[in-house]
């Protein structure tokens, strides 16, 4: 028969280890004799074995019975998918946050998450780029060359009216980085985990995007100034953008559109910035922003390509913002102002019109921009043309 | 088809559990419905009453049930009980390093004792002191941990205060020896209460049966057939088996009666019941 010692070890320090290791082999209806010194053993097997489904037979060895509940336990089992490759095309939600490619327990709570199709959240090269979002994240505290504490007023060579353009740009900045963050973040809280490398991208997309409030707000306080003014029309914009509750079209509108555009808008601060902190920051800011939007680029690539009439469904999604902003001013009027005196930097009529040119040029390159985004994604050149032109005047 | 069951709220997982039954008995075919009692003592009276079609009795619930129905000349009949209610024992344990090397030895001693109402922790384990020529109400000085009064020591906490007096820091508070069920002896141990090594389990009584099922009456077909798929609960079924864990059970079993005659001789001893099932405890009030 088979047998376990258990020396002097007692089941109150150990000792069920060993012998639910030692029962693991057996089938149900088997014997195990158990042997060992503790004093309490008998009482202790007695009450384990009727806690665990077994049973401590009668007599005066000590022998063990073993019960089938574990079996039974594990008995609907089922894998949460494969760990590796591809993820499955429909997660269960039974699988609720069990580890993808666990053995999964049948019972415990439904997960309630919304997204649990492959198709409506995946991308191939999803794993690729949070490897390099992970790989590529900074310390706001020492990515910056921030000038020291006690140096708060005039930015070294900064002529004020600059400064206070530069300002007015970070606080328009702010306004926008916080509604991207959001909306990966609701997102994320919907997402089937068992899709870990998009909630992991969508996690370290919100991860960026703290720390580039944290930058800009830290470059606005720079002077010592109050920061600039927030309007209704920009903010009307980033609304819709929480307000859409798909996953693609939110990501679409967010990351192809919004944050597509926003790459050639950080580019163009960073070119025209009046100091190396206001440069930092964009640079930084912009080179993250460029992997939100790979991201958003190749989900909504994968998902027209597997159904071209879901081309008809993201047009939708940009002629509903559309209409919803027409009667909205769109941009903030002191942003435009300060993105053509960053570009000039002074107030002599030859350097506005410097200035003015430009920010045309920079409108034209986002336009350029978001054109060819759209055109990959599956829209002929047309009506990417006439998608790009319906584009928020807000940028985001 | 109906069938109506008391249960006592020992816990606020007892409605969890028998919601959770609920359903799954009235998708079989049973309209069943359950009430909750606040101790056994009225669960009891309204078993024997015919107020509920079953009761989910504790092991002194049914020796006061079976003294009360006999009594007046109600028919009772057994259902099921779980595959843990055979076969437990009680122990009486001192500190490891205790002068004390025999249940007699007590006499003079402080003993801790669970609830007025336990049978594992009270009534059961005080039997073993009077097998051995000890009164308890005289030889030795039992300190009452009263948690739970009418839960018939279903409440644990009783117990594991018993357990910790053991090693109280205050000598005033600190008991020679504590009375508790063998899966608590386990249980304590493995939660630090009483760390490995630090008791030593001075008697143990023979084994008994715990909860036990009831129905007021002969065995009525809806009764039948509300047993019949008790037994049938499989612990592979997903939607069962949580609730059969919080239950503390793998599947039920046949009823048998055999596991009482203990508890019936220690509830006379302490006077606990009368003969026709009245309360006679002193100072007894669920």
């Amino acid at each position: 028969m088979p047998a376990v010692d258990l020396a002097g070890l007692g089941l109150d320090e150990g000792g069920h280890l060993l012998l639910a290791r030692a029962l693991a082999g057996l089938s149900p209806g088997e014997r195990l004799t158990v042997t060992g010194r503790h004093p309490a053993l008998r009482l202790h097997l007695g009450a384990w074995c009727r806690a665990h489904g077994h049973q401590l037979a009668s007599g005066d060895d000590l022998t063990v019975v073993r019960g089938d509940a574990g079996d039974r336990r594990w008995a609907g089992a089922v894998r949460a998918g494969a760990a590796a490759g591809v993820p499955e095309p429909r997660a269960d939600q039974g699988w609720g946050l069990a580890a993808r490619g666990a053995l999964v327990e049948a019972g415990g709570p439904p997960l309630g998450a919304h997204w649990s199709q492959r198709e409506h959240v995946w991308a191939d090269i999803a794993p690729q780029l949070y490897a390099a979002a992970a790989a590529s994240q900074w310390d706001p505290a020492t990515a910056v060359d921030w000038p020291a504490p006690a140096a708060s007023g005039p930015v070294d060579g900064v002529p004020d009216e600059v400064e206070r353009a530069v300002v007015q740009l970070m606080t328009y900045l702010v306004e926008n980085e916080q509604a991207a963050l959001i909306i990966p973040a609701r997102l994320l809280s919907q997402l089937h985990p068992h899709y870990r490398e998009v909630m992991q991208l969508l996690a370290s997309q919100a991860a960026d995007e703290a720390r580039h409030v944290e930058v800009f707000t830290r470059r606005a306080l720079l002077s010592g100034g109050p920061l600039g003014t927030s309007s209704a029309g920009g903010r009307a914009s980033l609304q819709t953008l929480l307000d859409e509750p798909d996953f693609t079209t939110a990501s679409f509108l967010l990351s192809v559109l919004g944050e597509g555009t926003f790459l050639d808008l950080l580019r163009f601060i960073a070119d025209h910035a009046p100091d190396q902190v206001t440069a930092d920051v964009t640079r930084l800011a912009g080179r993250d922003e460029a992997r939100h939007v790979a991201f958003g680029v190749s989900h909504t690539a994968h998902l027209a390509a597997a159904d071209k009439s879901y081309l008809g469904t993201l047009r939708q999604a940009v002629e509903r913002r559309h209409s919803a902003l027409q009667d909205t001013a769109g941009l903030n009027a002191e942003v435009f102002d300060s993105l053509v005196l960053l570009a000039a930097g002074s107030w002599s009529p030859e350097a506005i019109s410097r200035g003015w040119r430009a920010v045309r040029d920079l409108q034209s390159r986002m336009d350029e921009g978001r054109r060819r985004r759209l055109a990959y994604i599956g829209f002929p050149d047309d009506e990417a043309a006439e998608l790009s032109a319906l584009h928020t005047r807000n940028f985001m | 088809m109906s069938v109506l069951l008391g249960a006592v709220a020992y816990d606020p997982k007892v409605v969890t559990i028998w919601d959770g039954f609920r359903s799954w008995l009235r998708e079989s075919g049973v309209d069943f419905d359950y009430v909750l009692y606040s101790n056994y003592e009225r669960q009891v009276a309204d078993l024997v009453d015919g107020r509920v079609d079953v009761a989910w009795n504790s092991p002194l619930a049914w020796v006061r049930a079976r003294r009360l129905a006999a009594s007046r000349g109600v028919p009772l009949t057994p259902v099921t009980m779980r595959d843990t209610d055979c076969d437990l024992r009680s122990v009486i344990v001192v500190r490891a390093d205790s002068s004390v090397r025999s249940v007699g030895e007590l006499a003079g001693h402080i003993v801790a004792t669970g609830a007025v109402d336990s049978p594992q922790a009270t009534l059961l384990p005080l039997s073993l002191l009077r097998a051995a020529g000890l009164d308890p109400e005289a030889d030795v000085a039992v300190r009452r941990f009263d948690i739970g009064v009418g839960l018939h020591g279903d409440h644990i906490g009783g117990e594991r205060d018993a357990a910790r007096a053991l090693f109280a820091a205050d000598p005033a508070d600190r008991v020679d020896a504590a009375c508790m069920i063998d899966s608590n002896l386990l249980l304590f141990g493995r939660e630090g209460t009483l760390p490995a090594g630090s008791v030593r389990v001075l008697a143990q009584t023979p084994p008994y049966d715990h909860c036990t099922m009831t129905a007021h009456g002969g065995a009525s077909p809806d009764v039948a057939h509300f047993g019949k798929l008790l037994l049938g609960m499989d612990y592979a079924n997903a939607e069962l088996r949580p609730l059969l864990d919080l239950e503390g059970l793998k599947q039920w079993r046949p009823p048998r009666l055999s596991g009482y005659a203990q508890l019936e001789r220690a509830v006379d001893e302490a006077g606990f019941y009368d003969a026709n099932g009245a309360v006679t405890a002193a100072g007894y009030r669920p």
